[in-house]
């Protein structure tokens, strides 16, 4: 069993690891995504980590012309749009993601309820690595 | 059991004062707070005497990010004479300003203070597109939306997209809002756009004819607010139209006990309702076409007045996207969900319609500093409520119930206040 601490810091170790996790209430048995420390519904703190398989469909999105220096940096400007969406995944849970594979400069072509996959990009130099959190069409 | 909530005494505004907002290379915010902090003054029918404010709470959100400026507090003390009295700023996204006013109604309400003065202060001109992007998405979840790179606009894009999914709008019905705000903000001359969509579209007409450009030949403005060359995509489907601009700014409103509120106007405008809650980033909300903060701080503004959605004459709600405008009066219970987009478009919140919707122009138009836009909010219905608005006085000539509505970032702080006039 999974002994790392129920945390935001965690969760974004387990992206580097390639793994989606959320937490499970021991208590009340709610499944979170991401994981948390308190359980909303019952108060509890006694959460175990819960793997989630990283499959699911496309809930909202938008296509962004303006973002943040992190996406400026990837070649994102008014020109060339991203994806960001909010994934419903199969353990009913929901997450926010970039959505890759899609066409951005035609957001009407892109369909709400289309199924996704996981997949992580690693991004940056050795020792300052970060993992992103995508979805692509399966 | 939540128990049924009170204030201790009652509270009155009595003076309310905003900077003009735009974006002002000139002037920076301390030079508008005193704008603002004059106006306010002037507006004491019977006088205030500065030394009988004894306390102050100040909005802000960003300047530690904008202007390298944290701790307001003191500065604004000092600025308006008022050391060695208290000023504390408050932070609330773009709710602080109603986060300052909450917490002056209390310490009045408390029998603390008798004489308090609300506002805030913003400057985000002095930054790039991109940086002020950047510093309003301080606002969002950062480990969450915004790694997933999602902005500000972003969020209400992907807000907008689930409500248009849900309920059969497009963006032609948020066009509505949009005409309509600025209909109402040509008669604003403190908006930071105060002319109408038309108004813009024929300047643009007209620029292109001194320039010897290709004349465009948009029929009307909806045709205009279509052309992206115009009016270019932020995050789709929201386009620059769709936003509310970055502005500089500052407002204030002078509060006191209800009891002593005449020995400064024989008009003051009483606080009745106030109401605050907090709401989950998009991944953990329930729903993503209405904000789960709202409809808490309406209930708990409509409890504490006695009074329902109908009673509301008008309002000032938080307009930062056009979707937002038409979410917000569902959710006030001002429209049933999924209808709000069908009453913008009925023309039931024009200034002559049945239920004004931002006679200011709103955030859209009249410019959204962000720290200062709750209590500018106030100015509006303190206006209206003494008729004083001007040619955008609403019509209705018994008008006596006004409301403000104010986010703080994607909706995870927001308030509902509302306002009397006996």
């Amino acid at each position: 069993m999974e002994e790392r601490p129920i945390s935001t810091i965690s969760f974004h170790q387990f992206l580097n690891e390639e793994k989606l996790m959320g937490s499970k209430c021991k208590k009340c048995g709610t499944l979170f995504s991401p994981p948390r420390p308190i359980c909303f519904k019952c108060f509890s703190r006694e959460m175990e980590w819960a793997e989630l398989k990283g499959k699911g469909k496309l809930l909202t999105f938008t296509c962004i012309y303006v973002g943040p220096p992190w996406m400026i940096a990837e070649g994102y400007d008014r020109k060339h749009p991203y994806c960001s969406g909010v994934v419903e995944l199969e353990e009913g849970v929901r997450i926010d993601a970039r959505i890759e594979g899609v066409d951005a400069t035609n957001p009407e072509a892109i369909k709400i309820g289309t199924p996704l996959t996981a997949e992580f990009l690693h991004r940056g130099e050795e020792g300052r690595m970060k993992t992103f959190l995508a979805f692509k069409p399966l | 059991m939540q128990k049924r909530r009170k204030l201790g005494r009652g509270v009155a505004i009595v003076g309310a004062g905003m900077s003009k907002f735009g974006l002002f290379k000139d002037k920076d915010a301390r030079d508008l707070l005193v704008e603002a902090y004059d106006e306010m003054l002037s507006s004491v029918d019977k006088g205030v005497d500065p030394n009988d404010i004894e306390a102050m709470w100040m909005g802000n959100f960003t300047s530690d990010f904008y202007v390298h400026q944290g701790h307001w507090g003191p500065i604004v003390a000092d600025l308006l004479g008022h050391v060695p009295k208290p000023v504390t700023r408050t932070e609330g996204a773009c709710a602080a300003a109603t986060l300052a006013f909450r917490d002056a109604v209390f310490a009045i309400a408390s029998g603390f203070y008798d004489v308090v003065l609300a506002g805030g202060l913003e400057e985000m001109s002095k930054v790039t597109t991109e940086e002020a992007t950047e510093g309003l998405a301080l606002a969002l979840d950062g480990q969450y939306e915004g790694i997933a790179g999602f902005t500000f606009p972003g969020v209400f894009a992907a807000t907008a997209k689930a409500y248009f999914e849900k309920y059969g709008a497009t963006h032609e019905h948020l066009m509505n809002v949009t005409i309509k705000s600025h209909n109402n903000a040509r008669f604003n001359p403190k908006a930071q756009f105060n002319a109408s969509v038309r108004d813009i579209m024929n300047s643009r007409i007209e620029r292109a004819k001194k320039r010897g450009d290709p004349v465009p030949t948009w029929k009307d403005e909806r045709e205009f607010l279509r052309d992206l060359n115009f009016n270019p995509m932020v995050a789709w489907p929201l386009q620059v139209f769709d936003c509310c601009p970055i502005s500089d700014g500052a407002s204030c409103i002078l509060l006191v006990a209800e009891e002593i509120a005449r020995n400064f106007t024989d008009n003051p405008i009483y606080v009745i309702g106030m109401g605050q809650g907090s709401g989950r980033p998009l991944h953990t909300k329930e729903d993503l076409t209405y904000f789960e903060a709202n409809r808490y701080a309406a209930k708990e503004a409509y409890e504490l007045s006695g009074i329902k959605p109908e009673d509301i004459q008008f309002a000032e709600v938080h307009d930062c996207f056009s979707i937002a405008e038409i979410i917000h009066i569902e959710d006030l219970g001002f429209f049933k969900p999924g209808e709000g987009y069908k009453a913008v478009e009925e023309g039931l919140t024009r200034l002559d319609g049945p239920k004004p919707i931002n006679t200011s122009g709103g955030l859209k138009c009249k410019g959204h500093p962000v720290g200062a836009t709750g209590t500018a909010q106030m100015y509006e219905v303190w206006k209206q409520l003494r008729g004083e608005a001007g040619e955008r006085q609403i019509p209705n000539k018994n008008l006596r119930i006004g409301a403000t509505h104010n986010l703080g970032g994607t909706g995870g702080t927001c308030t509902l206040s509302i306002f009397e006039r006996r």
